[in-house]
């Protein structure tokens, strides 16, 4: 779809409880651009999914504003579809009737005015989305009967489906074990090249963040901000050798010593003293 | 190295006692770890068991000396009646009105609960508005309300109707209102971001995701219909099968009583059955698996 240019404007976000006003989100601001895969990686608290579902509308902002393709976005809207965290699939309807959900919502009616061909392309959309999220066998299939990995494929397939400007992914793949993990992050590539939607991805996982994005967002513990913007010059198109490639690692060793040292001199609540987390992986806690 | 010899062979055997122990327990204590399933078989065989126990208890105690015969009626006896209805016309009469009385009731709160419950559970101004009033005339107990249906709605089938109605009705709206409450936030979210409207996330998200618990709500709700009936026979009834109840017991026909409740819960257990049925049917999505 053409467009899916992603605006973040001064965007902050402060929690008012009965005791104390917390700040959770300073003034943040980025753009991704049309077709660019952003990931937003973080300490937990850090306030990257707060802006995630602040930029989805399903959060108010305190302040600051968010723009898609130079228009202010307040609420939710088919505009920015959503992967989330927690399996999500409606367990009342297949894996097909799940992923054409949208189609039948009075927001998403098709225009009148229509050529045969367009129509023809929407409704092959999501035949091709099922098919390219290997669902074919599975069309028929309820929630409760897939895997973990085959929910947040189907997810992704009923987030496409509807031909979102920009994809906003929530730790999509959090839940999944390790080697689930990486096949995923190998057909979130291929949505990309076949598909070529604008992406925004929190992830506390570096790896995963370097391995998928065109730039990461590396964001300071709680207030959140973005303390550093780095592009990632890596091929693509990728696949999970890549992983192992010198230029891979030194961005990941500067992302996670980063977050580190993030840790380190605010001294996060809930980080065990002493505690030495393995050099590669980062997964603050 | 500090270990006695003698005492090594003990050890030892600890050791295999251990490692020989299954993992998994053993068979009979496998039928009484919680929530795991029983044979089918075995499920039914149970059930029958109680029926089958009650039945014994009662035969033995019915021709017992401490048991007075005018209140308890040895099975002989309810037999004896149980075949003369079938000679008279009363018996099916009484079920048929009954049976109307009990579903137009059910039928007439189930229509009105649905909504408003859907309403209140969707919105925290319908649960301000509705649910603390609700909760409210739930505690009033529905027999004290007779003299006014009959003062509003007369003497023919419409108070009796009412009753159940309000006997069901104000239940029936908390649970429905429970039921949507219980939806996961999550599928409202996903709802939004796929461009539902406030209309569409109501009919289109939360009535299809609550509706087996809406359902299970309703085979409950149809039971206490049944429970009031016999109130709402109090009523200047001339027929049912709660009016026949009072009748016989004002002149002491308990075996016929006996006859009447032990149908009441036959009709009873016939339509929970179909409901669970009907659920389990229609509802194989929300089949929650044991692991």
């Amino acid at each position: 779809m053409a467009g899916g240019y992603l605006q973040i404007r001064e965007v902050e976000k402060t929690f008012v409880s009965r005791a104390k006003v917390t700040q959770a989100l300073l003034p943040t601001s980025f753009d991704v651009r049309p077709g660019e895969f952003v990931s937003l990686v973080g300490p937990s608290g850090c306030g990257k999914s707060t802006l995630l579902y602040i930029a989805a509308g399903l959060e108010d902002a305190s302040g600051g504003e968010v723009l898609v393709d130079e228009v202010a976005v307040r609420d939710p809207g088919p505009d920015r579809g959503m992967v989330f965290q927690n399996y999500t699939l409606f367990p009342w309807l297949t894996v097909g009737e799940n992923a054409r959900f949208a189609r039948g919502l009075h927001a998403n009616a098709m225009p009148y005015d229509l050529s045969e061909e367009e129509v023809r392309s929407k409704v092959e959309r999501v035949a091709s989305l099922i098919e390219c999220m290997g669902l074919r066998d599975f069309e028929d299939a309820f929630p409760r009967e897939l895997s973990g990995g085959m929910k947040q494929r189907a997810a992704i397939a009923r987030a496409l489906a509807n031909e979102p400007a920009v994809l906003l992914m929530d730790e999509p793949f959090g839940a999944l074990d390790a080697q689930t993990r990486e096949e995923m992050q190998e057909l979130v590539l291929l949505v990309r090249q076949y598909w070529n939607t604008t992406i925004l991805f929190v992830t506390h996982d570096v790896d995963e963040a370097v391995f998928l994005s065109d730039r990461v967002l590396v964001m300071s513990p709680r207030p959140g901000r973005v303390r550093a913007d780095l592009r990632v010059d890596l091929p693509t198109p990728r696949d999970i050798d890549l992983k192992l490639a010198p230029e891979f690692l030194a961005l990941k060793r500067e992302i996670a010593g980063m977050l580190h040292e993030g840790r380190d001199t605010t001294g996060a609540p809930g980080c065990c003293a002493g505690c030495s987390p393995a050099p590669m992986r980062v997964d603050v806690v | 190295m500090g270990v006695p010899v003698a005492e090594r062979p003990a050890v030892a055997a600890a050791k295999t006692v251990a490692a020989s122990k299954p993992a998994t327990p053993r068979p009979h204590a496998r039928w009484l770890a919680p929530r795991r399933d029983i044979p089918d078989r075995l499920y039914g065989l149970l059930a029958a068991a109680s029926f089958a126990a009650a039945f014994l208890f009662w035969t033995w105690a019915s021709h017992q000396s401490f048991a007075n015969p005018v209140f308890v009626p040895t099975p002989e006896k309810v037999w004896t009646a149980a075949r003369g209805f079938l000679n008279e016309g009363d018996l099916w009469n009484d079920v048929r009105v009954s049976f109307l009385r009990v579903t137009a009731g059910f039928l007439l709160s189930a229509a009105l609960a649905l909504p408003i419950g859907l309403l209140i559970g969707a919105f925290k101004v319908g649960e301000g508005l509705l649910q603390p009033f609700t909760e409210f005339v739930r505690y009033i107990p529905v027999p004290a309300l007779i003299p006014i249906l009959m003062v509003l709605f007369g003497i023919g089938e419409t108070p009796k109707i009412m009753l159940i109605f309000v006997g069901t009705f104000f239940q029936l709206v908390l649970m429905v209102a429970d039921e949507i409450r219980r939806v996961p936030y999550d599928l409202i979210q996903v709802g939004y971001t796929l461009g539902a409207r406030r209309r569409e996330i109501l009919i289109r998200i939360l009535w299809p995701a609550a509706l087996p618990g809406i359902f299970d709500a309703l085979r409950l709700c149809n039971g206490w219909a049944w429970t009031y009936l016999v109130v709402a026979e109090l009523v200047a009834a001339n027929e049912g099968l709660g009016y026949r109840i009072l009748k016989f017991s004002r002149f002491l026909q308990t075996p016929k009583i006996f006859v009447y409740l032990i149908l009441l819960g036959m009709i009873g257990l016939a339509i929970d059955f179909a409901f669970r049925k009907f659920n389990h049917a229609a509802f194989h999505w929300a089949v929650t698996d044991r692991r």
